[in-house]
């Protein structure tokens, strides 16, 4: 049930044009970084004398990537998954749904399950644009295994966030616009917080928990919070769903 | 164990304070097509929003043979299909598509599937359509893939919120023949604004008004009331109401449309004759004489427009 939904959200993503754009302009956007890597590795490695400032190609070009890879998700998953719930609020296609046997937790993951499969196109992408230059030189694929799964996580914790804000409004340039700021919010917060390294809220920031996968480091810590952050918009998610059916 | 297919019991929906339906409580059984009529605002859409679970009643509770839908909703689900007042289209999808979702939904089996949305397709007429883009057919059409959606997995309880809205006489007519069908296996509840297709297709009738039900039986019952004990008379030479009236049986007269009496004839007497023979002695030029049939809708408007009568037919 949970796929038969992932399925019809995948179908429905590249039935309008908005799917196909964003992966062109994100496939595009990455390619170009890599290639600028690629292209001044050699000019910049060549310069730098000290062994610690010498970095594989692995990861140097993959910092360039992956780094504006998390930032450039901030834009366009609120863009997509805008629509996943107030599209069909705007539609009134959620009796649909709501009259099939289904239950509200199989219609929110199957959901994000759709969306987290898109996106994880991308990330697939990188990861095999990366591994080809294992013809010329030995890759790091443990570092590229780290990020993909760093990448995976945040990804999918901006979509449930995105979800949920779907979830609030039959409007969804309003989701795509709040999803956004919250998103953004999130990301920075360590940058807020930098005078006090204890700080609690410091330790809700997205970028201190994806930093340690950006080195290459898999950190149990990082993915429970990944983990926990998910889990609890999807279930405001399903709490709000089954508010409108309660409340109509 | 009874087994209705439909069973409502003291269905309630408050919208903080007000009653939007109010103590609403109906069955149905296998084979039988109900007609719900209702003003608008009356709680038509309301209550069947509550049947198919889209919807948590306030009060009361809703079983669908014998599954109570907020214990137990994807069982109870598995058994209705829905069309509700807006179709609920993915407009980006074809209709193959589309039906194919519905079809998966639906827990048909996945051998089943393709077979499934052929049949579909054929009951509604849209065969020629498969390719097409929902958001490139017209209302019509859009109307029967609405109406596809609900049966594709044959449910046991189908259940359509102005089925007929937006189509042409044509299809009107073949999507009737096709309630009648479904009607015939399952258990079929119709909402509409059009009276003579429930009197043409449905052989159980509700009439809700302000969230309450204020008729609910068969359609001969509703008719046979307002009949019985009126009668229909066309003069040529109209004569004076209060000629008619002095005949002997004869309690009420009145002038309808088209220069026509109504006659309503006091309790047991028979002045049919009597009139036959004053028309002739008087001269009124007698031509038609026959019984009152008081129409669906002058039987709805006296029931949702004055003070509703609770009639229960036995």
């Amino acid at each position: 049930m949970i796929l038969s939904i992932a399925r019809k959200e995948l179908k429905s993503m590249f039935a309008s044009p908005m799917g196909w754009i964003i992966l062109a302009l994100l496939m595009f956007a990455f390619g170009t970084y890599y290639l600028n890597g690629v292209n001044n590795y050699f000019e910049v490695m060549s310069g730098s004398i000290r062994p610690a400032e010498r970095y594989g190609v692995t990861q140097f070009v993959g910092q360039n990537v992956y780094g504006l890879a998390s930032f450039i998700m901030l834009f366009a998953v609120p863009l997509l998954s805008m629509r996943l719930i107030s599209e069909e609020r705007r539609n009134q296609t959620l009796p649909f749904l709501f009259s099939a046997p289904l239950s509200i937790i199989e219609i929110v993951v199957g959901k994000f399950v759709g969306l987290v499969t898109f996106l994880s196109i991308l990330i697939v992408y990188i990861a095999i644009m990366l591994s080809t230059l294992n013809l010329w030189s030995e890759i790091d694929f443990g570092y590229i295994l780290a990020n993909s799964f760093g990448l995976f996580l945040l990804l999918a914790s901006f979509s449930a966030l995105g979800l949920y804000f779907s979830s609030l409004t039959s409007q969804p340039v309003v989701a795509a616009i709040f999803s956004f700021i919250a998103l953004f919010v999130l990301m920075i917060l360590d940058r807020f917080f930098a005078g006090d390294p204890s700080s609690t809220m410091a330790q809700l920031s997205f970028m201190k928990h994806f930093q340690s996968f950006a080195a290459g480091l898999i950190d149990t810590a990082d993915i429970v919070y990944f983990l926990l952050f998910i889990l609890t918009f999807l279930i405001l998610t399903i709490r709000r769903l089954d508010a409108d059916r309660l409340r109509g | 164990m009874n087994n209705f297919t439909v069973e409502a019991i003291e269905l309630t929906r408050l919208y903080g304070g007000r009653a939007a339906v109010s103590d609403v409580s109906f069955n149905l059984a296998k084979g039988q097509v109900l007609g719900f009529l209702g003003p608008n605002g009356a709680g038509k859409s309301t209550t069947m929003k509550m049947l198919t679970g889209n919807l948590a009643p306030s009060l009361g509770s809703v079983k669908i043979c014998g599954i109570d839908m907020m214990e137990n909703p994807k069982e109870a689900k598995k058994l209705i299909g829905y069309l509700p007042e807006m179709r609920p289209l993915y407009k980006e999808f074809t209709v193959d598509e589309y039906l194919t979702v519905a079809a998966r939904l639906h827990n048909v089996e996945r051998k089943q599937i393709k077979n499934a949305v052929e049949i579909a397709k054929e009951r509604c007429g849209l065969g020629h359509m498969s390719k097409r883009l929902i958001e490139n057919l017209s209302n019509g059409y859009q109307q029967r893939v609405g109406i596809a959606q609900a049966i594709i997995h044959n449910p046991m309880v189908v259940i359509l919120d102005e089925p007929t809205v937006g189509l042409d006489p044509v299809q009107i007519r073949d999507i009737r023949a096709l309630i009648k069908e479904i009607g015939q296996e399952h258990s079929v509840i119709v909402s509409t604004h059009i009276l003579p297709e429930v009197e043409m297709v449905c052989d159980h009738v509700q009439i809700i008004d302000q969230g309450k039900l204020v008729f609910n039986g068969d359609i001969d019952v509703l008719k046979r009331q307002r009949m019985g004990n009126k009668l229909l008379v066309g003069f040529n030479k109209l004569p004076e109401l209060a000629d008619v009236a002095k005949i002997k049986g004869v309690a009420e007269v009145e002038l309808a449309d088209n220069n026509m009496m109504r006659i309503r004839i006091e309790e047991g007497a028979e002045p049919h004759e009597a009139i036959v023979k004053a028309a002739v002695k008087n001269g009124w030029g007698l031509y038609q004489i026959a019984p009152d049939q008081t129409s669906l809708e002058d039987v709805f408007i006296q029931l949702t427009y004055q003070d509703g009568v609770q009639e229960q037919a036995a």
